[in-house]
């Protein structure tokens, strides 16, 4: 890169991060991480989920607070104890969720916290001026300070954010997967905005699982790999075949179970051109006893499969056998039954008693319960107290509660959306043992994650998702480079 | 004295001003008021009267200032995420603070008033501190603090107490021109509470905490404090009706905010200006509005002599219809 020798020696770095350390509870998530940042520079930070990128963000934006290690801007140490004190220090981040006010306008929310005041009133004219500046600064004309938040696509959304971290004079900016929510179109322009940050003198850094925006846009990337630096390098030094093997590259250590000797049995549940708002064209088949992965970036499209089988959020063409759900009872009815990514949020009600929880799906559609202490058993819960609050079990714990809630009703098709997030070892070699058991009663399983040693390690075949579509598909053998070329689209 | 109000809330001569318009559900509520006002005109046309004269209008205004005032307070307080429930038992408080310490007399018309603005001030304070101090549910908090209230006033009162001087309640009873004084000094408060919601570093805090505490605090808005005036400034408002009520009655009366039945149906009024429970979506236009509407329906109902399990019956179809139209509204919107 000519005329950034000099930045890349260590002098005239933005930020310089050194030796950051963090665990919690006790699990190691960053050991000794370096990251450097110089202005005018994209500076790409990749990894596996997990890898720990985005509690270096966390730490960064003084949402954590490092165990170890010092972080300078400018030459200058800083310890963040609040969000605010980063914002202040020049650091503004862009999270994946948007934290906008939707029902404000855009310049309410630009100048949120910090209106102009005038004679002890707010200068209503002053902020919009001065945000409508800063949208033209940016390219942007498809809405003003006036419009509210809510009218926006996420996209714009997007432009309001970084109009935000303008207007609190950023030196540093960080965004997290921005590309996640966004349509083909509008990465288009998101490129141009990243180059017209940088070309502000604004270093950014930037986060993403998408390797054609990183080789786009970057001109230095970092590798994390559980929760260290694997190495930091001009882009123009890495080629996509290298990147993926510095971010997968390890040996698989864990135990699966054995996959099942005998072939699949007979299609339980098909789909033909299956499509809605988020997924286009899906076929596919699921067979009793067959466990089929499902990989896929995020905003791929992976959880909208799974709730569209299950009838949550159902497809609006296409054929589906037996039948095609159109709400979540209805899934039920038919027999499908669909652990949630979220547990906490969409499998449990954290405030009651396992019991109830355990009993929620067959109380829902009238089935006949079953003996819990069978049930709690079968599912391997330890200790198996079904008079206790499902708040206070381990996530592992909590994840085979939901297991049971599915037993009862004796599904032919399970979904599992990353069933083994936030679980911890032992618990999670029991729900793949769990799930082999079922899979060998006779249940079709279909199982999405993102963590590839996990997904290639279980699955009897990898279904690829890209953009709402089958990108292809992948015999049990297959390697963790090949899931993510399919994937990233190279 | 509610139009000038409305239109100040959408900036006049925007080439937005539509669309802008279309996210006011204030405006809602107006389109009904003014359906309900030419249904009784007709009504009361049938009935041998006249639905817009001077003596009705005057009615109107008078019945609506107490609970318009309270409303207006209630607003900025859910407005911001949370919600009062002892405004009717501090409205009968500072009624009866108001009339013991005037006692008749002119002189201490002042000490009054300023009593009265201090124990309101207070009982915001010990509200607000208990909602973001204690962590205590602003529903539990305000129901909690209205029941000690009324513990007191039991113990202490059992019927009106006090006087208020001759002067004091041309405060409720004069009119300059066809506009009781009252009703002038419910715009008043209004006018205010626009203002600070507009106009104000407070105003935009308060949208924000209510929309999303964790963006306001993400931002650096102290989200307490927010919570905290808010509540001071709602009792302060009921404070402002409890002196109202007093100049009407010529005596305090530990009766007078339940009677009025001002903690629901001041939340009845927001809600129906279209002010979100939730918080961070609403204004103080809209809730005019409701309690105008509200109004209008009482004045008709009496107007026809509907017994009054007929028009609480109405009132709730009402409410519940307005809140499906509003929620229909924003589905499509």
């Amino acid at each position: 890169m000519p005329g950034t020798a000099g930045r890349l020696d260590g002098w005239g770095h933005v930020l310089k991060m050194t030796g950051i350390g963090k665990s919690f509870l006790g699990v190691r998530v960053l050991t000794g991480v370096d990251l450097e940042a110089s202005a005018g520079q994209v500076h790409a930070v990749v990894g596996e989920n997990g890898a720990g990128k985005s509690t270096l963000m966390k730490i960064l934006a003084g949402v954590h607070a490092p165990d170890e290690g010092k972080i300078e801007i400018d030459g200058r140490s800083v310890a963040f104890h609040h969000p605010v004190e980063a914002q202040r220090a020049g650091v503004a981040i862009i999270y994946q969720e948007l934290t906008l006010l939707p029902e404000r306008t855009v310049a309410e929310n630009v100048f949120l916290g910090r209106e102009p005041v005038r004679r002890g009133l707010v200068d209503r004219a002053a902020m919009e001026s001065a945000t409508g500046e800063l949208l033209s600064s940016l390219g942007e004309e498809s809405f003003g300070p006036r419009d509210l938040v809510r009218r926006l696509s996420v996209a714009q959304q997007q432009v309001v954010e970084i109009a935000k971290a303008l207007s609190l004079n950023a030196r540093i900016v960080v965004m997290d997967e921005p590309t996640a929510a966004l349509a083909d179109h509008e990465v288009e322009l998101l490129y141009t905005l990243v180059r017209r940050l940088t070309g502000r003198g604004i270093a950014v850094l930037y986060i993403s699982h998408r390797l054609r925006e990183i080789f786009e846009l970057a001109d230095r990337i970092t590798v994390l790999k559980d929760g260290a630096r694997v190495t930091t390098a001009a882009a123009s030094s890495l080629d996509t075949a290298t990147l993926i093997r510095l971010m997968v590259g390890r040996e698989l250590d864990s135990y699966y179970p054995p996959r099942a000797t005998e072939p699949p049995g007979e299609v339980v549940l098909s789909v033909r051109g299956g499509g809605n708002a988020r997924l286009h064209g899906i076929d596919l088949d699921l067979r009793a006893g067959e466990i089929v992965g499902v990989a896929g970036l995020q905003g791929s499209g992976r959880t909208e499969l799974a709730k569209a089988l299950f009838g949550a959020e159902p497809f609006t063409s296409g054929e589906m056998t037996p039948c095609r759900p159109r709400s979540a009872r209805a899934g039920v009815a038919a027999g499908i039954g669909l652990v949630t990514e979220d547990r906490k949020a969409e499998g449990l009600l954290l405030n009651q008693r396992v019991r109830d929880n355990a009993l929620l799906v067959a109380r829902a559609v009238r089935r006949r319960q079953p003996g819990i202490e069978r049930l709690l058993e079968r599912v391997r819960l330890n200790p198996p107290r079904p008079a206790q609050e499902v708040r206070l079990l381990s996530g592992g714990n909590q994840q085979k509660v939901v297991l049971a809630k599915w037993m009862t009703v004796a599904p032919r098709v399970l979904l599992f959306d990353e069933p083994t997030r936030g679980v911890d070892v032992g618990a999670k070699a029991a729900i793949h043992e769990l799930m082999r058991e079922l899979a060998g009663d006779g249940v079709a399983i279909l199982m999405i994650s993102s963590e590839l040693p996990e997904l290639l390690g279980m699955s009897d075949r990898v279904v690829v998702l890209r953009d709402g579509r089958i990108a292809g598909e992948l015999p049990a053998g297959a390697t963790e480079e090949a899931v993510m070329h399919l994937a990233a689209g190279s | 004295m509610t139009q000038p109000l409305k239109l100040r809330r959408v900036p006049a001569g925007n080439s937005f001003l539509r669309r802008l318009s279309a996210d006011r559900p204030a405006r809602a509520v107006y389109v009904a008021l003014a359906l309900l006002i030419v249904l009784g005109w007709l009504l009361f046309a049938l009935d041998g009267g006249r639905f817009l004269s001077q003596e009705n209008i005057v009615g109107i205004q008078q019945r609506s200032a107490a609970l318009g005032i309270v409303a207006i307070g209630q607003t900025l307080v859910i407005l911001a995420g949370s919600l009062d429930l002892s405004v009717a038992y501090l409205i009968s408080l500072t009624s009866l603070v108001a009339a013991e310490i005037m006692a008749g007399a002119d002189a201490n018309v002042p000490a009054a008033v300023a009593a009265v603005l201090a124990v309101s001030a207070l009982t915001g304070l010990v509200n607000g501190l208990i909602v973001t101090r204690l962590r205590v549910h602003a529903f539990i908090a305000t129901l909690g603090v209205a029941l000690i209230i009324r513990g007191a006033l039991d113990e202490r009162y059992d019927g009106p107490a006090g006087g208020v001087p001759e002067s004091f309640q041309h405060l409720g009873y004069d009119r300059v021109g066809p506009f009781p004084v009252s009703a002038l000094l419910w715009a008043a408060v209004g006018a205010c509470a626009w203002l600070l919601l507009s106009r104000t570093r407070l105003g935009y805090r308060i949208y924000a905490v209510g929309g999303d505490a964790e963006v306001a605090r993400l931002s650096g808005v102290r989200t307490e404090r927010v919570v905290v005036a808010v509540h001071v400034l709602c009792s302060v408002c009921a404070g402002i009706a409890g002196l109202l009520l007093a100049s009407r009655l010529g005596a305090g009366a530990p009766t007078v905010g339940t009677d009025g039945g001002y903690d629901l149906e001041s939340i009845a009024a927001v809600v129906l200006g279209g002010t979100a429970l939730a918080g961070g979506r609403g204004g103080v236009a809209g809730t005019v509005g409701g309690v105008l509407l509200l109004a209008v329906l009482d004045s008709i109902f009496n107007q026809l002599e509907v017994n009054s399990f007929a028009k609480d019956v109405v009132r709730g179809v009402v409410l519940v219809a307005a809140l499906a139209i509003h929620a229909r509204r924003r589905r499509t919107a």
